[in-house]
Parts: C-alpha cells; structure tokens; sequence
C-alpha cells in the first residue's frame, strides 16, 4: 500500500480552507513530490462545514479514509470534534481555540458541548491549541489565520519549512505577502513550543 | 517524438524504459515533440532503481523537460487540456460540480475561443453542434441532470454527426453532494450509442480531452467525458502539455442529408451510427483508457475513480483491469474474462460495466452490485471498496479501522449568507402566505427549506410548473412559488406562459439577485454582461412576464419587509397568475462591487432577550447572555431592524 502524509484540514465555509491547501499543494511541487485533494465546492460552501483532503506523496485515490489522517488542522473547535473520527491514534490535531456556533443552535433549539468539554474530547489526540484569531492579527490581518495554522501545523508536515514559505509567498496576494510570511512564523514558532 | 539516438543506452534496462516512454508517447503525443532529449545524467541516478521504477522514473523525467507541472483542481486541469486541444467553441450552463471548467477558460486573457454561458443546456448543445458542423472543435459542459434538458438534441446529434471534435462534459454526482439525483452519464451515451470517457484520475482527464476531441473527429460523432465530483473537485499535480492556439475558421457546407433528419434522411443515419460501433471499441481499447494487468486467477475490473481506490488496495496476484471508455469491446473484454476464475467488477452508480461482464463471463462466476457486492447508490471511498474486497473473499479483512464520528453535535449545514434576499424574501412570504403551499427552484434559495417556505424541487423551473399542476388539482389552499433569475430564464419562462394561458391561480416570486449565485457567480442575461464580461442587452422580466400575459406584475425590495408584505398581500386577494419580482443584488456580489451598507448593532439596555431575531437564521446574529449580539458577518441588510420588536437594533456610530 502507498504510504502518503494524509492531512485533513477542516473549518467553515469561507475561513480560507481552499487557500491553505493550495499552499500546501504548491510546497510538493516545489520538493517535486505528488500529491492529491479534495475538497467542498458549490452547495456545502455557504457557510457549511468544509472539509479538505491533502495525501503528500498520494498516487491515487483523493479522500482520506477514516481514522487514517496523520495530521488534522481545524479552524474551529466543533468542526475539528465532528471530523476527530479521522484521525488515526497516534495522529496529531492543531485546532485553532475558537467556536463558532451553528445558526441551527438557535433555529432548532440543538444544544452544542461547550469549548471545554469539546477541549476534553480532542485531548485524547496529541493536542496543539492555538488563538489563531489574535495572532493573525498581530502579524497584520485577521485574514491570515489560515497562514498562521499552516505555519502551527508545519513542524509535523513532511515538507521544508522553506518550501512552504515559498509557496505561501506565491499563492497570497502581493501586498499580503510580508503580514502572511509572519504570520506563518509565528504559527511555526508557536507550533515548536507546544509539540 | 524520442529519438532512439538521442538516448545514450546505458543498459538493457534502460533501453525497455526506453520503449515503454515511446509506448506511452503514442497514447499521449502531445506530450511529447521532436524536442525532447532524455540526459545521460538523469539516467545515471536512476541505476539503483529495479526496472518497473526506472520506467515510470523516466517517463516522470520526459514529462517534466517539456510540461510545466502545476497542483490544478480537476475542472481547471480539464479547462487546460481544452485550451492545449485548440478549442475554437465553448457553451455551457453552470451547475455543480463541472461550473469552474468555463469559468476558468473565461478568464484567459485574449482566449483564442468564442466562449458563453448559454441559458440552458439544451441551447449550450445546439449551438457547440453548429460550431462542430462548421468543422471546428467544440466543447459544451454542464452536470449530469443538465443532460437530461440536452438529452434531445444529443440523441439526434449521433445521428447526424459532427466535421470538427465536439466534447460534451457532463460531470456526474456520486451521493448527490449538490444534486437532486444520482443518474449515471453513461447510461445516455450507451443510449445514443456515442463514445464516452470516463476518467480515474485527475491527470487522466487532462489527459484524455484532446484524445476526446481527435476521437470525436476520426469517427465523426459526439464524444461524452464524463467526470464524477471526485474528480472535478479533487487535485492533483498535473503534468500539463503545451498551448496550441487554434487556427481553425468554422464553415458550414450545406448537406440537407447529413443535416435535415426527416424520416428517409434518418432512417439511414441510424444505419451508420450503428455500423459505426465495433471500430469504436476497437480504438478505445488502441488508446489505452481500457487497460488490464493480469497476475493470477481472479480478477478485479473497476472503472472511473473506483479503478484508483481499487488499485491502493489489491493485493498482489490478482489481476486487474481498469475500464475508462464506454462502449467496451465485449471480444477482448471475453478473452480477459475467459482467463479468469472469478471476476468482481467495482464501479459507482450503474453497474454498465458489470452488464457487459455477465454478457460475455459465460461460465466464469461474476461478482457485482447484481448480486449484493456494492451498491447501485452514493460514491465509493477507500474503505467502501476495501469492503467489497472482503466480502469477495480478495483481502483477508478490511484494512482500515472501523471509526464512529462523535455523535449529536448540532450540525452545520450551508446556509444563506448574512444579508441574503432570500432570507428577508422567505420571511416576508411566510407571514403573508401562511398555511399556503411552495413549490420552488433550484439556486441558493433551495436552502429556503429551513424556514418552511420550500415543498418541492424537482428540477430546474418545475417551480413554476408544479404550482400550476397543483393549482388545478383541486387543493384549495393559496400556492405561491419562488424561482431564482437565472432558473426563470433557464426554463421557468415556458411554465409561466403555460400557466398564464391554462388560467391556474397562483403567485410567482422571482427572485433576482442578477447572477447565478449557487454555482460561483456566473453572468446571465439578466446580468447584462456576457461571459467575457462585456456588456450585453438588458432583459426585462417585468416586460416578460406581462407579454407572457400575466397582469399583476410587480417589482418589490425585499429588504423592505412591509413593502414587500403588501404587494404579498394585494397579490393574495386577486385571481390568476400573479408575479412578484423581489430584486436586490447578491450580497456576495454586492460586496464585491464594493457596496457598503454601513453595519447594525443591539443595544443591549434595549434587548429584551426575545429571540425573534437569532430565530430569523441570519449567521450574523448570534445570542450571548440572554442578549442578541451582531457579529462583524453583518453585511447592512437592516432586515433585523425591522423584525425587533421593541426597536433595540440600531446602525452603528448612529446611537
């Protein structure tokens, strides 16, 4: 069986989910290394639960199978619970500490586990938290959170540190660049002291 | 083309990798020119690799001295490869998930192509037929059910054929992740007996499109391509080839017998379509799309993205074979099979390549969805197959874990933007029209359903249609149905005279926020730009709808609750075909545009904790400590505003 790096990064419909893979995408062909995604499109996007599939190294099928995941990156703390089923036991979970509750908590009356007790679950995986929110925006921009948790995840990712600053200085937008390349120093640095 | 010489031949090994890339040069020639010159050095580093690496590490090396190798979504990797088959004609009509195929090739600086978005599929087939007739290549996408609207000039079309290639995409939805059904694409092209590929990988799509275009020319004939979500929506590394522009100019010979299809034309061009098959099969199998390996007594064959699952997980010593282009060659399908003890056969939805299977197994036992091994419904994944394998006896036991996702977690599925017209639409509706029945459309609005105000989709404008057919059905509750610009323009217009003629009553409301949002934003006439983003002439619904013959035709805002609420009610109180045109931008277009509303806050001394807001379902409004909160989602609808009851949302910087 072909054994590649499976990373699932999961979050909500906008938070930047489709940037962070490209990112990662782009630092394979860098190392000039396969790779394979897939990804939420079209009606899961508005707002929904996404879900992303990065195999490094994947020669064939896209989706990662259950309980199979090396490494999950969530940008919030319900979806990172909903999707924990994927990773394989000794799999490493980076999670950015921020809730965002679902609108159907309020129009169906659901009730949803507080961050504590979501924080409680999650433990049982080699757990890194951080408040990506704030320090997106110490770099710069709130926007660059999902730089900040690639940055955060880096350490456990089969891939140069350097190849992914190259790529993430591709794929952002030009005048983003300098705020995105510190934001992804702060996550790595932060990544190396909660590991 | 590589030339034998130009490669120093270090070893026999080297010299079989050699052969294998000219091999492979022929399946793939555009990836491969009189330019490529494979070096000594690179060959040198490969030495320590056994034979069966070498070859694919050399094939890897030709490709990356020519190509550029990018990380591509599917349908950008499939847009590239019609770009490098020289395309000279797109149409299409969105919808999930093969949109992102035209809107890539739309935004190529100076394309070299005529490109549109047309109003539906069966007008996008029309016109890429015509362009084929006049001998250029043509290309047309849409998803699966949008064949069903092309279904009838696709049938006729095998019949009269086309002079330049003409690929039709239709990209199929495995588990209906944005769908209302799960048909099988291959099942029309085996009905209009054309050609249809049917690929595994996203590498492969890119792949087969200029194979599908020349293939489409040798035989003369449409050619499906038939990509599943899996693929359009996946990624890869794609090695692509290089950008050939068209130099083609269309011209149309006339040939009433080729072109008029009254019976005695017909009759004939039946007799061709068909005397046409048995060559087909024969090249499909020359191109390499069907493939097999054999390596002991029972075989696997698989087809489209299963053929990928099945080949990360066979173990060794069973053969396989990989099916990627329909029709397939029962003969050299028999003779695979006759080689066997027991043959499984995986693929998703229809089991087309099991069919044939059991045609020609004779007495070779056949395992299949027929007989309990996979399942005529959803997509496959790793673990899914894995599980057929077991049961089939192939591996010893599934070899991933069985995992539980954590269960009752509230879910979150999409929703309507903050700020949404539809939102404020479907709430108006509601307190005007209660008890009453809503059939509705496909769009954005489809996600209406969480606030009570959808009760049928079938499919695109049988919004319209179905609130007619129940309107003479005898209930006698109010009917009023919602349908979205686009969806009216697709096939709402031919309900709405239907309804206005046949006398039903009931009311319309258009929706239109002036694009196709749903899909990605797409132009429609309504927009009042092509697909290039030139201006194009404005089309009045307003003016539409009266010449369709209805009288009560009334344009509202929807973000005017009361406004809206009374031209609701004045629509109640009359008989026949009422139509209301709620129109406010998409908020997501808006916001492009730079539209800025300013944003709107609780004042919390105010808030009496009622609810009735968060109950609203605006995601910019969340609840914390018994209070309404506004979260920086808020893009300036000022609905909410209206909705508080004690007047405790007010603009912000305005207290």
């Amino acid at each position: 069986m072909n054994r590649s790096f499976d990373i699932l990064m999961v979050g909500i419909g906008g938070q930047g989910t489709i940037l962070a893979s490209n990112i990662l995408g782009e630092a394979c062909l860098i190392e000039g290394r396969h790779v394979k995604g897939a990804e939420t499109h079209g009606m899961a996007q508005r707002g929904g639960s996404v879900e992303s599939h990065i195999r490094i190294d994947g020669l064939f099928g896209p989706l990662i199978p259950p309980g199979q995941a090396d490494l999950m990156i969530s940008f919030d703390l319900l979806e990172a619970l909903r999707y924990s089923h994927y990773l394989k036991k000794e799999g490493r979970l980076i999670v950015n500490n921020h809730l965002v509750l679902p609108t159907s908590v309020y129009t169906q009356k659901l009730v949803a586990p507080t961050e504590d007790e979501i924080i409680a679950a999650l433990k049982k995986h080699t757990l890194c938290l951080l408040d990506a929110d704030k320090m997106a925006a110490d770099a710069g921009s709130p926007l660059s959170q999902n730089v900040v948790m690639l940055g955060a995840a880096s350490m456990s990712i089969p891939l140069k540190a350097e190849s992914l600053l190259e790529a993430v200085r591709r794929l952002v937008p030009k005048k983003t660049v300098e705020i995105n390349v510190k934001a992804f120093e702060m996550g790595r640095e932060f990544g190396g002291i909660c590991r | 083309m590589i030339r034998t010489h130009d490669l120093p031949v270090i070893s026999r090994a080297h010299h079989r990798a050699m052969l294998r890339a000219q091999k492979i040069a022929l399946i793939y020639p555009n990836y491969y020119s009189t330019r490529v010159f494979i070096g000594c050095e690179s060959l040198g580093s490969v030495k320590k690799y056994s034979d069966r690496d070498m070859c694919r590490k050399i094939t890897v090396l030709v490709r990356i001295r020519i190509m550029e190798r990018k990380y591509l979504l599917g349908n950008e990797a499939i847009a590239h490869a019609c770009i490098e088959s020289g395309v000279d004609f797109v149409s299409g009509y969105p919808g999930t998930p093969s949109s992102e195929v035209i809107d890539v090739m739309r935004a190529q600086p100076e394309p070299s192509y005529y490109i549109e978005w047309s109003v539906n599929e069966k007008v996008a087939l029309e016109n890429a037929l015509a362009a084929a007739w006049c001998g250029i290549r043509a290309l047309c996408t849409m998803k699966h059910v949008g064949l069903n609207v092309a279904a009838d000039p696709l049938m006729t079309s095998a019949y009269t054929g086309v002079i330049g290639g003409l690929v039709i995409m239709s990209a199929d939805d495995p588990f209906a992740h944005s769908s209302q059904n799960e048909q099988d694409t291959r099942c029309y092209a085996k009905f209009a007996r054309v050609p249809c590929l049917d690929p595994e990988s996203v590498q492969e799509a890119h792949d087969m499109m200029p194979a599908a275009f020349r293939l489409s020319e040798e035989f003369g004939l449409p050619v499906i391509f038939r990509p599943t979500t899996r693929i359009c929506h996946s990624k890869s590394d794609v090695a692509l080839g290089e950008v050939v522009p068209s130099t083609r100019l269309g011209e149309f010979h006339k040939d009433p017998r080729q072109y008029v299809v009254i019976p005695a034309h017909t009759r004939i061009l039946h007799k061709k379509l068909n005397e046409k098959q048995p060559a087909i099969k024969k090249r499909l199998v020359e191109l390499g799309y069907n493939r097999f390996e054999i390596r002991g007594k029972t075989a696997v064959i698989a087809s489209g993205i299963a053929a990928s699952y099945v080949q990360e997980l066979l173990p060794a010593g069973i053969s396989f074979m990989k099916i990627g282009a329909y029709p397939i060659d029962e003969e050299w399908l028999g003779a695979f099979v006759g080689k066997h003890e027991k043959v499984l056969v995986i693929e998703e939805l229809a089991p087309e390549v099991e069919e044939v299977v059991r045609q020609v197994a004779g007495c070779v036992p056949v395992f299949g969805k027929k007989n309990g091994y996979g399942s005529y419904e959803g997509e496959l994944s790793p673990p899914a197959v894995a599980a057929i394998l077991v049961k089939a006896g192939l591996l010893p036991a599934n070899p991933f874990p069985s995992v539980d996702p954590v269960q009752n977690l509230p879910l979150r599925p999409p929703i309507l933007c903050a700020g949404c017209l539809h939102r404020s639409a479907a709430y108006a509706i509601k307190k005007v029209f209660k008890d009453s029945i809503y059939p509705s459309d496909i769009g954005c609005y489809t996600l209406g359903l969480q606030m009570g105000v959808v009760d049928t989709t079938i499919c695109m404008g049988a919004s319209i249609t179905v609130a007619s057919g129940i309107a003479h059905s005898g209930d006698p509750r109010d009917i009023l149905c919602t349908i979205g610009d686009s969806t009216f323009l697709h096939t709402g217009i031919q309900g709405l005279l239907n309804a206005v003629y046949n006398g039903a009553n009931m009311t319309v409301v258009i929706l239109d926020n002036r694009i196709t949002a749903m899909t990605g934003h797409q132009p429609n006439p309504n927009t009042g730009l092509t697909a290039c983003g030139v201006e194009s002439p404005h089309v009045s619904l307003d003016v539409m709808c009266r010449a369709c013959g209805v009288h009560f035709v009334e344009s509202v805002d929807p973000f005017d609750i009361t406004g809206m609420m009374h031209v609701l009610e004045q629509a109640k109180k009359r008989k026949g075909v009422k139509v209301i045109i709620a129109k406010q931008m998409c908020v997501i277009s808006a916001r492009r545009a730079g539209v800025k509303r300013g944003r709107y806050l609780v004042d919390t001394d105010a808030c009496t904790g009622c609810g009735n807001c968060v109950r609203f379902g605006c995601p910019a409004i969340e609840f914390a400590d018994e209070k309404a909160e506004i979260n920086d989602l808020c893009s300036g609808c000022a609905v909410c505003v209206q909705i508080c009851p004690v007047g405790a949302i007010v603009r912000e910087g305005k207290r």
